[in-house]
């Protein structure tokens, strides 16, 4: 009803300074809800992507098959079973596997791995090492090697290694040396050192080692097959489903990240209902705000509401004016408020380069429309009971002959 | 002369117990179309409470209230409305304008609220009616800028605009000096001439009750003369 729009704006404009305040009070709710949304946010993506950016988030694995157990007819058998040291369960059809996976969507990188125990040594001394065979090319498919190189480069060609760190520096091992390693199989060979990575965990740095596939076939004797498959995601919160939908196409047994991070999960939800619980303080506060102040002004606009009604307007029109009312100081504190909290995250840098000891605030995730289509919402529900009073206005009294 | 409206019995009673008002005792009046009445009556005698119940702004406790031959004492707050904006004009004491809108958005007002919008012809009605006011140069002035006597010929010119048949005016000059109130009477006069519409105005000024060709005087709750 574009008359009654009329009214609400004229009543909105005629008390300037009110509105002013009104306005700067729903934006400051704004603010801290969109203020809140990007560091909720962007927290999750901080921690999310320092824990688990860099790891397989679906991961198949060879299953380790025991071996069967004969038992002797008619007798009851204690059976000891060990572990064949260089026995290794396999994926022997990865080949076929692989480009099936990469064919998922969502699906970003496939790495087939042979992996397994190690021992390095140069001269005297040796070292307990984790291998990890990687198809070459393929190097910072799931492990952003590329990224942590601090000498040489992550290239595996064959007959070379790349260490971490730590390891080459407690071997004082330098690049282009050689050194010797034996699987715990028994088999040995003699690589370059092509690499030296830093990638801040300290258990690749201190004690894993990469190599290339075909040395690591060499070396655990693995003439085909893998022993496990490493997948990347373009969506790390879709890896349950996709896990599920790998599963279902290949028979594998392929386990998302979030199997065994719980207690991650536990601290992400527990951290977004923190979230919540403040933004909706921020929406009540504004409902509160606009409640009240809408309330003080039919009060103080008795009179006129008597004569609106004395010369025509019915109880609807009346609603509908400060209704509108409402609504436009919802909207405006909601625009004032989403460019506030806008402005207020341009400082922060981007999510891809956050920085240790800086509120990781990420501007993308400031939910900037639901804020303002939540903050119209609350303010029209929070002109509700003033409108309703202003309507039961009795012209007789307000006139007040 | 046909009865514009009638009110028979009309009974009014504020409050109950110790508090109890009887202001209005089987109270009886017609007004034929195109009259200029009076309404006289010492202070309390219940002149207010009749316009407001003859405005549909309150039910009577008990009585009959006809208008243009329609029962205003059974009809809702939705056709009372409706009905007081189409047939019955107001003017007010106090309180007369909407403070934040100029001359001319007051006097629009009951049929911007009927429309729904401003019109061009319905601006062109008010702005008519605010120089027959004599406020030719005050039509774009915020009312609240407005002299005592401004406003009330702007409350006049507003509780014309819809051409009601009927305009209540509860001592519209008593606030007023003798000219601003003359002056008001005097454009009364000449609109109850021109177009015939009916007028009822309260006032304690034994002057401006001369203006009138009726005068109707309340007393105990009834019109005694
Ligand atoms: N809402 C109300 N509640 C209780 N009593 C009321 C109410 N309205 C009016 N009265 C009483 O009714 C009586 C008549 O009041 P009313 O205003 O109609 O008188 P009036 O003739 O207009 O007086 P005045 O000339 O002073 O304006 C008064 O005694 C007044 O106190
Ligand atoms: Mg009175």
């Amino acid at each position: 009803m574009l008359y009654a729009l009329k009214i609400a704006t004229r009543y909105l404009t005629a008390s300037k300074a009110q509105t002013a305040l009104l306005v700067l009070g729903v934006a400051v709710g704004v603010f801290i809800f969109i203020f809140m949304s990007a560091l909720i946010g962007g927290l999750a993506e901080f921690i999310l992507s320092r824990t688990v950016g860099d790891i397989s988030h679906v991961t198949i694995e060879a299953e380790d098959r025991d071996p069967d157990i004969l038992i002797a007819p008619g007798g009851a058998l204690l059976a000891v079973i060990e572990r064949g040291r260089t026995r290794q369960a396999t994926l022997a059809e990865a080949a076929t596997w692989v480009p099936l996976i990469e064919a998922v969507p969502g699906v970003v990188a496939v790495s087939p791995q042979i992996g397994g125990a190690g021992f390095l040594t140069r001269g005297a001394q040796v070292a307990q090492v984790s291998v990890t065979g990687l198809e070459p090319g393929r190097e910072s498919a799931i492990l952003n090697l590329g990224g942590y190189m601090v000498e040489g480069s992550e290239r595996l060609g064959s007959g070379t290694i790349l260490l971490g760190r730590r390891l080459a520096d407690d071997l004082s091992l330098r690049l282009g040396q050689t050194v010797r390693l034996q699987s715990s199989g028994g088999v040995a060979t003699v690589l370059t050192l092509g690499g030296i990575y830093d990638t801040g965990n300290g258990m690749i740095d201190a004690s894993g080692v990469f190599v290339g596939l075909p040395t690591a076939r060499t070396l655990f004797a693995l003439p085909q097959g893998v022993t496990r498959i490493e997948i990347r995601l373009s969506d790390l919160n879709a890896a349950d489903t996709t896990a599920l939908r790998i599963r279902a196409l290949t028979g594998l047994d392929a386990v998302p990240w979030t199997d065994g991070a719980e207690q991650l999960m536990e601290a992400l939800d527990a951290q977004a209902q923190t979230g919540y619980f403040l933004k909706s303080f921020a929406l009540i506060t504004i409902v509160i705000g606009v409640a009240s102040a809408l309330l003080l002004s039919t009060y103080r606009r008795r009179p006129e509401i008597g004569i609106m009604r004395a010369m025509g307007a019915g109880r609807g029109f009346v609603i509908f004016v400060f209704v509108t009312q409402g609504a436009l100081i919802g909207l405006l504190g909601g625009l004032f408020g989403a460019a506030m909290g806008y402005l207020a995250l341009l400082p922060f840098p981007s999510r891809d380069a956050f920085e240790p000891g800086t509120l990781p605030m990420d501007i993308t995730q400031g939910s900037y429309g639901l804020a303002i289509t939540l903050t119209v919402i609350g303010a029209i529900l929070a002109s509700i009971l003033p409108a309703r009073a202003a309507a039961r206005v009795d012209p007789v009294t307000a006139i007040g002959q | 002369m046909t009865a514009l409206l009638e009110v028979s019995d009309l009974y009014k009673t504020f409050g109950s117990g110790e508090a109890e008002t009887r202001v209005l005792r089987g109270l009886s009046l017609t007004l034929a179309a195109g009259e200029m009445a009076a309404l006289l009556g010492p202070s309390g005698s219940g002149k207010s409470t009749l316009l407001t119940i003859l405005g549909t702004l309150m039910k009577p406790t008990s009585g009959r209230y006809e208008m243009l031959g329609r029962d205003l004492v059974a009809a809702d707050d939705r056709a009372l409305t409706e009905f007081r904006n189409l047939h019955i004009g107001f003017v007010f004491q106090f309180h007369n304008l909407l403070p934040d809108f100029t001359a001319l958005e007051n006097v629009v007002f009951p049929t911007a609220v009927r429309e729904g919008r401003e019109t061009a012809e319905a601006r062109a009605r008010g702005r008519e009616l605010l120089v027959r006011m004599g406020l030719e140069a005050r039509v774009d002035f915020p009312s609240t800028k407005l002299s005592g006597g401004q406003k009330q010929r702007v409350a006049v010119a507003r509780a014309l605009m819809n051409r009601p048949e009927l305009v209540l005016a509860d001592e519209p000059t008593g606030n007023l000096d003798r000219d601003s109130a003359m002056q008001v009477m005097e454009l009364i006069a000449e609109i109850n001439r021109d177009e015939g519409t009916t007028f009822l105005i309260s006032t304690h000024d034994e002057k401006i009750a001369g203006l009138c060709r009726r005068q109707v005087v309340v007393g105990d709750g009834l019109v005694t003369g």
